[in-house]
């Protein structure tokens, strides 16, 4: 009955990856291995002949209980560069909704002989919890749960940031806004503890930027000038509409006179500073038009890198699967 | 029928007793400790060398999900969980369907745990009617049906007002009042203790204030009204220094603690497990910690196992997701007897805890091995290792995280007014 942690769960007896669930407990050498394979696929995608048979024969089955068409285009695609056959099932409007569980949704797709499920979920530790009760054989790829965690997401703006500066030694990282409710958040700023940046900001009001995060290594920031001061990299993140509901905001042009991204805020952060934004953006919200399309954002460079990312993670975790299976497989052959 | 129970160790808090001496029984009560009253000719002897004699133990939290619940456990399963757990006494929660909010209801729940025969039970009735915090329920009629006590349980009022005008109304009556301090407002939406770990996990929080602001909310009106008042389930370390200064300030009101808020924090979300999924959540070392000093200091009187069953797939989704609670009424000594390790705990505070102090908050004829009492004991091997296994519970309860630990400790018999309930094989 006790359950294991994510991060070790996520592993196999060689410590490679044979789900992706969270960056929480991934060092710096897996990191990297995810950052360089993404770069080999990048090259690729320019080429014009985009597809490599590494999952070919394989299931890849877009599981999103939540709706995201950006998110799981990329998957797709990334999936189908990678040769796998590519099932997308949007279960909001599926079974669930017919008071069919979710442990039952799953058996049935399992019974179809699956290899990976690409998850995504409103509660955080969905992906998790979908890895202990599927069979072992089918790799899980966290596309984000809930507040909890979005790693995929992370990788491909480390892989922005590390195209643009070089890597990310002394760099400082301003992640602005909604924090609270971020998991993109949440698995940057592991990603980036982990790959060593020298600082990571925090910025917003208390009502979004809960103190407990300066626990988790973050320098945390209710002046955004004070943010932006010299930082290297900028995320902006998305602002719900809905969050003045719950009065942690008292309106969006409060919020964007006091944290909002524009050409005069912008020229706080270091003169060669680059934009992120994991998307989709408010114009006028969180970030200014001008900045979103200017020579400093690098916001659609990472739509590109994302597709690289996800099929390096893909193809690591198909790997690992097999890697434990044939382990297993010869344990069993030993056993006898 | 006359029994003597010889050669065990006698441990009984409430008169102070820890010694190897013989226990006399007769026609379900305790007739004599030590030696034979005049005239006794023994039916039965037992011999319990090498075992403790424990006064049964009351237990304030019990759910037994009869009537409506069925699903999650009945009178008869769960009655028989908790005596394999030496819980002779318990007290169960208002929330059956329907609610314990007629004298009708609160009948049904006693009728069947008589004919189930196992421990006694003492339902709590409904403050409010529907336990939907508007209208009072008729706090007479249900007190004297059977209930022990009134509460709201860890249902919002509509109003303060309407939770003044309550225990006004069970003041009047001289009527206990059990409340589960909760701000709904603060808590509403979360799944565990706000901290580190929830932000991690992206949990939503249950902030401390949520208990706090409601604490000190209902002992304002305590002070007040005047009425006879029960703490239950307390969680953080605020709402024990709390407690202490409404005791040092001379207002009469008790509180009770479950025991996995004494053995686990917070850190343990980091599995993500819905075994851990209770309310009030985990929180964090410092409020568990000083959780126990408040066992220690007798600011806290009382531990319960806040026994919750449930169906397999109530734990079978995403943490927060899962219903909240734990089944583990059959384990609750062992599992207790971890604090004199874990958190410097005596014996003798920790039995008072699960005997006569929880006895002492509801006012109940319990929890003591007193000549006159009824024979309710437990025979409790301190020294026996095993193993609680999810085949071999008794509960109907799917969900504890505890099946497949090894325990040291195990209650052997149960004796309930002079008759063995329970013993085990």
């Amino acid at each position: 009955m006790m359950r294991s942690e994510p991060r070790a769960l996520q592993l196999n007896e060689h410590g490679q990856l044979k789900h992706f669930l969270t960056l929480d407990g991934l060092d710096k050498t897996i990191l990297t291995e995810i950052l360089d394979r993404a770069d080999s696929f990048l090259s690729m995608g320019e080429q014009s002949v985009k597809k490599v048979p590494l999952l070919r024969g394989k299931t890849v089955v877009n599981l999103f209980f939540e709706n995201s068409t950006r998110t799981r285009t990329t998957f797709e695609l990334a999936a189908k560069r990678l040769s796998a056959d590519v099932i997308n099932l949007n279960i909001e409007t599926s079974a669930t909704s017919k008071g069919e569980s979710l442990l039952d949704t799953l058996k049935n797709l399992e019974a179809m002989q699956s290899d990976m499920f690409i998850v995504r979920h409103s509660d955080s530790g969905a992906a998790h919890f979908i890895a202990e009760h599927c069979t072992p054989n089918v790799a899980i790829i966290n596309a984000g749960d809930g507040r909890h965690a979005h790693p995929t997401q992370a990788m491909l703006d480390m892989l922005t940031i590390r195209r643009h500066k070089g890597g990310f030694d002394g760099l400082k990282v301003a992640i602005v806004g909604d924090i609270l409710h971020s998991r993109v958040a949440r698995s940057q700023l592991q990603a980036l503890t982990t790959l060593g940046v020298s600082e990571v900001r925090l910025v917003g009001p208390k009502t979004l930027v809960p103190s407990f995060f300066a626990d988790m290594g973050a320098t945390i920031c209710h002046d955004l000038e004070v943010g932006l001061k010299e930082v290297d990299v900028i995320v902006m993140l998305r602002l719900q509409k809905e969050r003045m509901k719950g009065a942690l905001l008292p309106s969006e042009s409060e919020f964007y006179r006091l944290y909002g991204l524009t050409e005069e805020t912008l020229a706080w952060a270091k003169s060669d500073a680059i934009v992120m934004h994991p998307g989709p953006i408010n114009r006028g919200v969180e970030i200014s038009s001008e900045v979103a399309d200017g020579t400093h954002s690098v916001i659609l460079n990472q739509v590109t890198n994302g597709i690289a990312v996800r099929m390096a993670v893909m193809s690591m975790a198909m790997s690992g699967q097999v890697q434990s299976q044939n382990d297993d497989e010869s344990v069993a052959r030993e056993g006898k | 029928m006359k029994l003597r129970i010889q050669n065990g160790r006698l441990i009984d808090p409430s008169q102070d007793i820890d010694a190897v001496i013989d226990l006399f029984i007769d026609n379900q009560k305790i007739v004599a400790l030590g030696d034979a009253p005049e005239g006794f000719e023994e039916a039965d002897v037992m011999d319990a060398a090498g075992q403790w004699i424990l006064p049964g133990l009351v237990d304030l939290a019990v759910s037994l999900r009869e009537p409506g619940l069925t699903q999650k456990g009945s009178i008869a399963t769960e009655g028989r969980a908790a005596v394999s757990g030496g819980v002779t006494t318990l007290v169960c929660p208002p929330n059956t369907r329907p609610i314990v909010d007629t004298p009708a209801v609160a009948a049904l729940i006693q009728d069947k745990a008589d004919d189930a025969g196992m421990a006694n039970v003492f339902p709590l009735g409904a403050l409010t009617q529907g336990l939907e915090g508007a209208q009072l329920s008729n706090m007479v009629a249900l007190t004297e049906a059977g209930c022990i006590a009134l509460s709201n349980h860890r249902h919002p009022m509509v109003s303060t007002k309407v939770l003044a005008r309550a225990l006004e109304y069970a003041a009047t009556h001289d009527l206990l009042v059990v409340f589960h301090p909760d701000e709904p407002s603060l808590s509403e939406g979360g799944c565990a203790h706000e901290g580190l770990m929830s932000t991690i996990h992206g949990l939503a929080g249950i902030p401390e204030e949520a208990e706090t602001i409601a604490l000190m909310r209902d002992l304002l009106l305590v002070e007040k009204t005047g009425v006879r008042a029960h703490f239950a389930r307390l969680s953080c370390a605020k709402s024990v220094e709390m407690m202490a200064d409404a005791k040092a300030s001379g207002l009469n009101v008790t509180a009770d603690v479950a025991l996995h808020n004494l053995l686990l924090n917070d850190q343990i979300l980091n599995r993500f497990d819905g075994h851990y999924h209770v309310l009030p959540p985990l929180r964090s070392e410092e409020d568990r910690l000083t959780l126990i000093e408040g066992i220690k200091s007798g600011v806290i009187t009382a531990i319960c196992s806040d026994h919750q069953p449930h169906e397999k797939m109530a734990k079978i989704a995403p943490f927060a997701a899962t219903e909240p609670g734990m089944a583990n009424v059959e384990i609750l000594l062992p599992l207790a007897m971890q604090l004199m390790d874990e958190g410097d705990v005596d014996l003798t505070t920790l039995l008072t805890c699960l005997t006569s102090g929880p006895a002492a908050c509801f006012g109940l004829e319990a929890g003591s091995l007193s000549v006159g009492s009824f024979a309710d004991f437990i025979v409790f091997d301190s020294t026996a290792r095993w193993v609680w296994t999810y085949e071999g519970r008794k509960t109907k309860g799917h969900n504890s995280p505890y099946f497949g630990d090894e325990l040291v400790g195990r209650v052997m018999q149960t004796f309930i007014s002079g008759q063995r309930v329970y013993q085990a094989v």
